[in-house]
């Protein structure tokens, strides 16, 4: 809907002419003896703000969600998949293990690489969670549009789970059996209609003109950006970072990035 | 007397809106007329006049027509309407009808009557807009439509009654109007409230964006708690006397404002539960289904009327609240009769309240004017609708995800219009006690055609100039569609693991709830089972059938997409049952291609003029049905269609049924079938795949249960079977013993193997109205497609009336005749549930390899076709499916 007031279609080019968004490098030592100090005050403040700078979250943010970081892990310095699995409310959600695999998703620490984490440190968790950051009011149409890549490309790691750059028909309809999986015997069977159809959406939508002998592989990024072109993602990929501790926090404070 | 009498029927109008008062002067005119006409003889009267006695109902009706008739002749200038309003035309053609009767008549009878408005017109569009909204749309907005709803309208309230009181003391409103503060308030009150049924008739062809109309028209439902307090409180007051109201009245308002709107709403939501569990038991009557969704709606109403508390927002909540569980349990047909009679109701509803309200304003009786009370009035709503947005969207906007900006707040604020509700709260204002009652209707009148007709007219411009994001009426696609699901689950699993309790953890909280418990209540048993990704699917799928048969255009791209049957075994790696694994590939292949499509091999031919036969010398093809389908010529409606789809839907599995039952003469096509039984239930609890009942949970229900346990029963009744339709399994079933042998080994005849639909599909080939298979339809083809639809069609209801069960799932009509009695009662809950599921099954594998076009068919088996990667990585590993085997997989 609000991209509709960018003159229609300019989501498109802009998307795809912008470049993927890169986290600001700050070669941070997460691990090792570096987060021993984070409860000195100074240091904290100053890991804080690194991190701040780094995700995009604010300060008051951050302090909260180490909070629930510390929560999870019983005042670990890390948290397994173990912690996250533990936790009640998830138990129902029909794709907790996808999610929970998006945490431990190297590819989505932004910086190049691929493969599994076996622990996440404060660092990784803030930075899968900074990609449900409600962007900036008065953001740019170039940072809009990077936002709304970034989150596509958060959505698109979750389903290629083998990280080959697409997403196969068997991971599609992986998701979207997990999607069904509450519904009982109905799930499989209609997952892979469903998948199915999607996929062939997409395939039809992307690859209009097909050979008789050409065979659709899979959903790239880029043809997974364009069948979601018509999705809001502004309001739909965003939650609400408040408090934790509901008096300390009120974001929304001028500049804050997470005026809701 | 005849000149009157013709007068009367020429200007029926004049005679609706007072039905009573006529009535009342009538007695004696009519006495009258029936002398003035009996004159003529004495005794028997071969034509009599009995106008008195079908007056009320013939004037009501004739006044529908009215309103009917003018809204085909707005249609008729494509350029008016477009740029003027229907609402602002209907205005105007009642200021014309207004001004007739005045002619006619020197004093104006009639006008919009609040109780009739209030009991009858309102409830119709209010209920419509109930039942229809948007429910998703309308809770995730809640917060701002609360706000703008109550602390909005208040502010409204307030502001023009003080400004108005200063305004008057200030001398710019004439003494001649006899008001205090009371008396402003109680008019500031009911002028403020944002009228639902204009906001509704304007906005509807504005098409602004989802959210901001939303909003817009939810607070304007919403509002409706605080104009009733307001107003009776006010009156209350007026009626004491301004002195003797006390500092407890005041807090008695208050304390009435949280009992109008939460006993309101309570209402409401205690008549959704009522009628959603009583249309869990409309099996069996179907045919008043829609009766039951109506008059519980209109009871929410009443009763909330009745207890004086807030009736639009009790009907307002039956409608939110009943309708997922509502249309999840009455039967499709009973969905559009649902909506169609609302639809009806609430367009003609709103079509009579714009024409009465510009008859209404030719009243000389009204006119008191004064200009400065209605040019204060005029700006100080505007002025304090623009304010109070402003504020409450800066307060709103620190709390939303995404802010409203600017531009909606300027929409909003224009679009504040005030209607019928508050004319009929003006109307209803007692003369004696407010004195100024003349000038506020007068004022009334006017600012409700202000904003109507002025703001009407202009918003649309004013929207396009702005660029305000239109709503798009795109629908979404089936991936959009699938990760809006998505991002649902992935936000709350977010919420969950950051240890928020935002709106996601709560809104999954009460899926959670709705899930569990009521929706067992509420929803019949098998409505229950079904996904809401699933039907969201269905509805898609069903969708994009239509409009890929509407288009025509797009044959060839789909049936290039062979992809989805060839991973129908990499998804099945296990697939050791060769027999299931082939027959789920051969049964890809689209039924009524085979028809057309020139294949080779004798067996094939056999079945292709099988088909012919079917299609051609069964039955009489209906033309009528045939302009249905091709849809060209009539605007259908999407429901509509979808339910002609669903229709179609039925017909095929029907046809195929029929179908089966043709072959019986085919050896060949028996043993195929008898192997498919037995397989069916040999691995039936791992997966069934009988087309027919797959989109059941319980997949072995309908074809499978009757097979095995009513073979006997089939069989006595067989001679009746042939003359009828004919059903499938009959025939099969008592072969089906010999055969067996065959399908315990596993592997199909080599013969067969590379022919996909007799590997596995031809019995019970997939009824290919899904997606693909109709894309794939190639246009020189559609004629005789169109021509087996039509003749099914025309079958269907020979078998329906026969049967006698209009009102049995159709998909059910074609089989039930046969089938013994004593089975349908058993499966009386599966035939339920196939009302509900048959349409799927086409859509059960929309992925089919698509039917080649008649060219590349006869490279069927050896020109390899379209792969997935996936499935060239990793055949099936079933031991015994060799090169060769896979060959039916490649469509």
């Amino acid at each position: 809907m609000r991209e509709g007031r960018t003159k229609g279609g300019t989501w498109r080019r802009g998307c795809v002419s912008c470049p993927s968004i890169r986290a600001p490098k700050v070669p941070l030592a997460f691990s090792g003896g570096a987060m021993g100090s984070w409860q000195a005050r100074p240091e904290q403040q100053h890991y804080y703000h690194q991190l701040a700078q780094k995700t995009g979250f604010s300060a008051e943010q951050i302090k909260n969600l180490h909070h629930r970081f510390r929560e999870l892990s019983a005042n670990g310095e890390t948290i397994s998949r173990a912690h996250l699995e533990s936790i009640p409310t998830l138990a129902k959600n029909p794709i907790k293990k996808q999610i929970i695999d998006a945490f431990f998703d190297k590819r989505n620490q932004q910086e190049g690489e691929s493969g599994r984490l076996e622990e996440l440190d404060l660092g990784h968790f803030l930075m899968v969670m900074s990609h449900f950051r409600p962007p900036r009011h008065k953001s740019g149409e170039d940072e809009r549009c990077a936002v709304r890549r970034q989150k596509l490309r958060f959505l698109f790691n979750m389903h290629d789970t083998d990280n080959d750059g697409t997403i196969t028909l068997v991971e599609y309809r992986k998701v979207v059996e997990e999607l069904l999986s509450k519904s009982g015997a109905i799930g499989h069977e209609a997952a892979k209609a469903i998948a199915d159809a999607a996929m062939l959406e997409v395939a039809s939508t992307n690859v209009p003109h097909m050979a008789p002998d050409e065979f659709y592989e899979g959903i790239t990024f880029e043809h997974f950006e364009q069948i979601l072109n018509g999705l809001e993602m502004e309001s739909r990929m965003h939650i609400r970072f408040l408090d934790v501790d509901t008096s300390t926090v009120r974001c929304g404070k001028a500049g804050s990035t997470s005026t809701p | 007397m005849l000149a009157r009498a013709s007068a009367a029927l020429l200007l029926p109008p004049l005679l609706f809106l007072a039905p009573r008062a006529r009535a009342s002067s009538d007695p004696a005119e009519a006495e009258e007329e029936r002398e003035g006409h009996g004159h003529g003889g004495g005794g028997y009267r071969v034509v009599q006049w009995e106008w008195s006695y079908v007056q009320t109902p013939y004037v009501i009706a004739v006044w529908l027509l009215v309103a009917s008739v003018a809204k085909i002749l707005f249609q008729l200038s494509r350029r008016l309407t477009r740029v003027v309003p229907e609402s602002v035309l209907l205005i105007l053609l009642g200021l014309a009808l207004g001004g007739l009767a005045l002619l006619a008549d020197d004093k104006q009878p009639y006008q919009l009557e609040p109780a009739l408005f209030f009991l009858f017109l309102l409830p119709t569009i209010v209920g419509d807009a109930g039942y229809f909204m948007p429910a998703r749309l309308f809770f995730d907005n809640l917060g701002a439509i609360l706000t703008y709803a109550v602390a909005g309208t208040l502010w409204n309230a307030f502001g023009t009654g003080l400004a108005l009181t200063a305004a008057h003391r200030l001398g710019v409103i004439d003494e001649r109007v006899e008001a205090g503060l009371l008396d402003f308030l109680l008019f500031g009150a009911l002028i403020s409230a944002v009228d639902p049924v204009a906001v509704l008739a304007v906005f509807e062809e504005v098409h602004v964006n989802d959210t901001l109309f939303i909003i817009v028209f939810g607070e304007s439902l919403l509002n409706d708690a605080v104009t009733v307090v307001l107003y009776k409180v006010y009156i209350s007051f007026v009626e004491v006397g301004t002195e003797n109201v006390q500092m407890a009245d005041y807090f008695k308002g208050m304390a009435s404002f949280l009992v109008v709107s939460a006993g309101g709403t309570s209402v409401g939501l205690v008549f959704a539960v009522i009628l959603s569990l009583l249309t869990r038991f409309t099996k069996k009557v179907r045919i008043i289904e829609p009766l039951f969704v109506l008059l519980l709606v209109y009871l929410a109403y009443l009763t909330a009327e009745l207890f004086s508390l807030s009736s639009i927002l009790s009907m307002t909540f039956c409608g939110i609240g009943a309708n997922k569980y509502v249309e999840a349990n009455i039967s499709q047909k009973s969905r559009t009769a649902v909506k169609y009679t609302m639809k009806t109701l609430a367009s003609i509803a709103e079509t009579l309240i714009f024409i009465f309200l510009g008859i209404s304003a030719v009243d000389k009786s009204k006119w008191a004017w004064d200009t400065g009370l209605v040019a204060c009035t005029l700006i100080f709503i505007f002025i304090f609708r623009a304010l109070g947005v402003m504020g409450q969207t800066w307060v709103l906007n620190r709390f939303r995800l995404v802010p409203l900006d600017k531009i909606d707040q300027v929409v909003m604020s224009y679009g504040g219009l005030r209607g019928a509700v508050a004319f009929a709260l003006v109307v209803l204002l007692d003369g004696q006690r407010v004195k100024a009652k003349d000038y506020f209707v007068a004022t009334t009148i006017v600012v409700v055609f202000f904003t109507v007709m002025f703001q009407g007219l202009t918003i649309k411009p004013l929207v396009k100039w702005l660029k305000v994001p239109r709503s798009t009426s795109r629908k979404p696609t089936i991936n959009e569609e699938i990760h809006e699901r998505a991002f649902d689950h992935i936000l709350t699993a977010v919420e969950d693991i950051a240890g928020l309790q935002g709106y996601h953890h709560w809104r999954d909280k009460w899926e959670q709830f709705d899930k569990n418990y009521l929706s067992k209540l509420l929803l019949r048993k098998s409505a229950y089972r079904k996904s809401e990704l699933w039907e969201a699917y269905q509805k898609i799928n069903i969708r994009d059938a239509i409009s890929v048969i509407d288009q025509g255009g797009n044959v060839v791209n789909a049936a290039r997409l062979s992809l989805p049957s060839v991973t129908s075994g990499a998804s099945f790696p296990d697939a050791s049952n060769v027999t299931s694994y082939l027959r789920e590939n051969g049964s890809g292949v689209c039924l009524d291609l085979q028809v057309v499509d020139k294949v080779p091999g004798a067996k094939v031919e056999e079945e292709t003029e099988t088909h012919h036969v079917l299609a051609e010398n069964l039955y009489k093809p209906r033309r009528r049905y045939q302009s249905h389908y091709s849809r060209h010529f009539m605007p259908a409606g999407e429901k509509e269609r979808q339910d002609r789809e669903v229709f179609q839907r039925n017909m095929k599995s029907r046809m195929e049924t029929f179908k089966s039952g043709r072959h019986k003469r085919h050896k060949k096509e028996r043993g195929l079938k008898k192997r498919r039984a037995s397989d069916a239930r040999d691995d039936g609890g791992d997966k069934p795949r009988r087309s027919i009942d797959r989109q059941d949970k319980d997949p072995v229900v309908i074809p499978v249960v009757s097979d095995e346990d009513d073979e006997f029963q089939c069989r006595r009744k067989e001679p009746e079977t042939d003359d009828d339709v004919g059903i499938t399994f009959v025939a099969l079933k008592a072969e089906a013993p010999q055969k067996r042998p065959h399908s315990m080994t596993g592997a199909p005849p080599a013969a067969d193997a590379h022919l996909p639909w007799k590997g596995g599909g031809a019995p019970w080939p997939p009824p290919c109205l899904s997606l693909e298979a109709t894309k794939v339809i190639p246009v020189d083809l559609r004629q005789a497609w169109n021509q087996s639809i039509s003749s099914l069609e025309s079958v269907s209801e020979a078998a329906g009336s026969r049967a006698g069960a209009s009102t049995r799932p159709a998909s059910y009509a074609g089989a039930a005749p046969i089938a013994p009695a004593p089975l349908l009662e058993k499966n009386q809950e599966e035939e339920e549930e196939e009302d509900e599921t048959v349409p799927l099954v086409p859509s059960r594998r929309p992925p089919v390899p698509s039917p080649l076009p008649a060219a590349l068919a006869p490279g069927r088996h050896r020109k390899p076709r379209v792969y997935l990667r996936s499935l060239v990585t990793s055949p099936p590993s079933g031991g015994s499916e060799g090169p060769a085997g896979k060959g039916p997989t490649q469509l």
